[in-house]
């Protein structure tokens, strides 16, 4: 079933920013992209388990702030060494200036 | 394409050919018996934690689809310049049109353990399982060099619950390119975490006995210990290199863009010295992981005709406890530090040089927080911008908004 929750609120994460949500024991890593649209994907890196949130946006691009691995925030693919496999994504919508993620089905 | 080394360059490169396009035949010719595998979990996670297994770099099924022949527990023993080809120790031989050297380096052996075999290095998967065993609770353990992996290994020691002594002969921790606010505060940890540090001291003699090694220093003071770990630095194998009669300077000679004396022969990673253009064209040789990356990539691309200079910044990181340090740029080229708050006790070094150029940015701090701000300097160093210092050290300032400026 798919299941929306709230994320943030749209001020809560800056242009070109990544912010951390952790949610029943998941953790997701939400975006908002120089285009001011919101993404949102798993939390972790798919190299070592370390914090997405906690690394630099760039464009369309998430670096991871262990190893500099890239992933495509928008699509989840892994776009450079060490990181080999895609990042989950989640469907987001904006409503009353809150971020809402789908997080109930598996998309890729 | 042959590619001589199955560790991170060569296994980068591997793939950057077929990344490009690249659909002729690839050869990875490695020494080592296992999959090409990381090596930095070795001296910190699979140390650490108990049952750790082999990070690989990929799995067998990813050389196959990307149509990689991977040739493993095969050393290159010489190379035929005028026919190019590459001899292997089996006596088969591969002819190549580029050629890739990405032969890595090995532990600095230390003369005066050569007679102990309780003295042990680490460079290599099947190094760190003998290590391993030797780190039981209660084991005395000695590591002379307080170097990244001799530091790296303590820490993981005394977290496994070995007695833990490390013997350096500077005067301070990380002499060799970590500043000394950062390596006091590593200092710090490893005190505090109950290993014995001896800085200024120098080992006299190494002697085996029935159970354990005896370790002398110059002040008189002896430590006994289970076993021993040294740590004193790497060397570049240019063995194969030398032979084939290629220019070696610290590390294979290779130009900026990876090519040796031989314009058929490109060299990357751990292995080669090359020029740095950010600061001036400076020859470096450099021991780290993205490197190796970033060199193994270029290397590949020019191998395929591109005319790419290498133009990546150093960069470095180091785990010990909960700690992480990151450094990207070389900090001996600054005269000027500028020092920046990143909270909880974290840190940033920005390293300027005399006309006021950010050419280095060194942090510590826990887990990840230095690391966004470390890589917003690299891409500062990159620029060769030169940023207000106050605005350095006002942790209000972003970064990013520097590098917008
Ligand atoms: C324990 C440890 C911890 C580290 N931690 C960090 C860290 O935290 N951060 C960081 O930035 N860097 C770290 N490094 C450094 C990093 O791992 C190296 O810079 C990197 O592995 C270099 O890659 P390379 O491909 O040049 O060499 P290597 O990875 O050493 O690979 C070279 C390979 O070539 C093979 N070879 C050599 N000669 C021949 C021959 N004649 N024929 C066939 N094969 C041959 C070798 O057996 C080896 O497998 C660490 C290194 C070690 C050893
Ligand atoms: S943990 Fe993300 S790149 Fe290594």
């Amino acid at each position: 079933m798919p299941e929306w929750i709230v994320a943030c609120a749209v001020d809560d994460v800056d242009e070109e920013d990544v912010i951390r949500f952790d949610h029943h024991g998941r953790t997701f890593a939400i975006y908002r992209s120089p285009e001011d649209e919101f993404f949102a994907t798993d939390g972790l890196c798919t190299h070592e388990k370390v914090h997405l949130a906690d690394g630099l946006v760039m464009d369309d691009i998430i670096e991871c702030p262990k190893h500099n691995g890239r992933f495509n925030y928008k699509t989840g693919a892994a776009r450079g060494a060490p990181v080999c496999v895609n990042l989950q994504t989640y469907p987001v919508k904006v409503e009353a200036g809150k971020v809402m993620i789908e997080i109930g089905g598996v998309h890729g | 394409m042959v590619i001589v080394g199955a560790g991170e360059a060569g296994t980068r490169a591997a793939f950057a050919l077929r990344e490009r396009g690249y659909t002729g035949p690839v050869s990875l010719i490695g020494a080592e018996r296992h999959l090409p595998y990381e090596r930095p979990p070795l001296s910190k996670d699979a140390m650490a934690l108990a049952g750790a297994g082999m990070k690989a770099i990929a799995d067998a099924g990813r050389f196959e689809q990307a149509g990689i022949r991977l040739v493993l527990s095969a050393a290159a023993i010489s190379i035929d310049r005028a026919a190019r080809e590459v001899k292997l120790e089996s006596g088969v031989s591969l002819g190549y049109e580029k050629l890739l050297l990405a032969t890595g380096a090995r532990p600095r052996r230390l003369a005066m353990a050569e007679n102990s075999r309780r003295c042990v290095y680490l460079r290599t998967h099947d190094d760190a399982e003998v290590i391993r065993a030797h780190l039981r609770p209660g084991a005395r353990i000695a590591v002379i060099g307080g170097g990244f992996i001799g530091l790296e290994l303590a820490a993981a020691a005394r977290m496994l619950g070995c007695a833990v002594t490390v013997i350096e002969t500077e005067k301070r921790l990380l002499t060799r390119a970590v500043p000394a606010e950062i390596a006091a505060v590593l200092h710090e940890a490893h005190a505090k975490s109950g290993v014995d540090l001896r800085c200024g001291a120098a080992v006299t003699a190494i002697v085996d006995h029935g159970d354990g090694v005896s370790i002398a220093l110059a002040d008189g003071a002896s430590i006994d210990a289970d076993a021993c770990i040294v740590g004193i630095g790497a060397i570049p194998n240019t063995d194969l290199a030398e032979r084939a009669g290629l220019a070696v300077e610290n590390g294979v000679r290779v130009d900026e863009r990876m090519a040796t004396s031989d314009p058929h022969i490109f060299a990357a990673g751990d292995c080669c010295s090359f020029p740095l253009g950010v600061y001036a064209g400076r020859r470096v040789r450099l021991e780290a992981w993205r490197n190796a990356q970033d060199q193994g990539n270029l290397a590949a691309r020019n191998m395929l005709g591109r005319q790419e200079n290498f133009a990546a910044i150093p960069w470095f990181w180091s785990d010990q406890f909960d700690l992480s340090l990151q450094i990207a740029g070389l900090v001996d080229e600054g005269v000027e530090t500028v020092r920046r708050e990143a909270g909880e006790g974290a840190f940033i070094l920005f390293h300027l040089a005399a006309d006021g150029r950010l050419v280095a940015a060194s942090g510590i701090g826990q887990g990840n927080a230095v690391a966004r701000d470390i890589r917003l300097a690299e891409m500062l160093i990159a620029k060769k911008a030169r940023p207000p210092r106050d605005k350095l050290a006002a942790a209000d300032t972003k970064l990013k908004a520097l590098l917008a400026a």
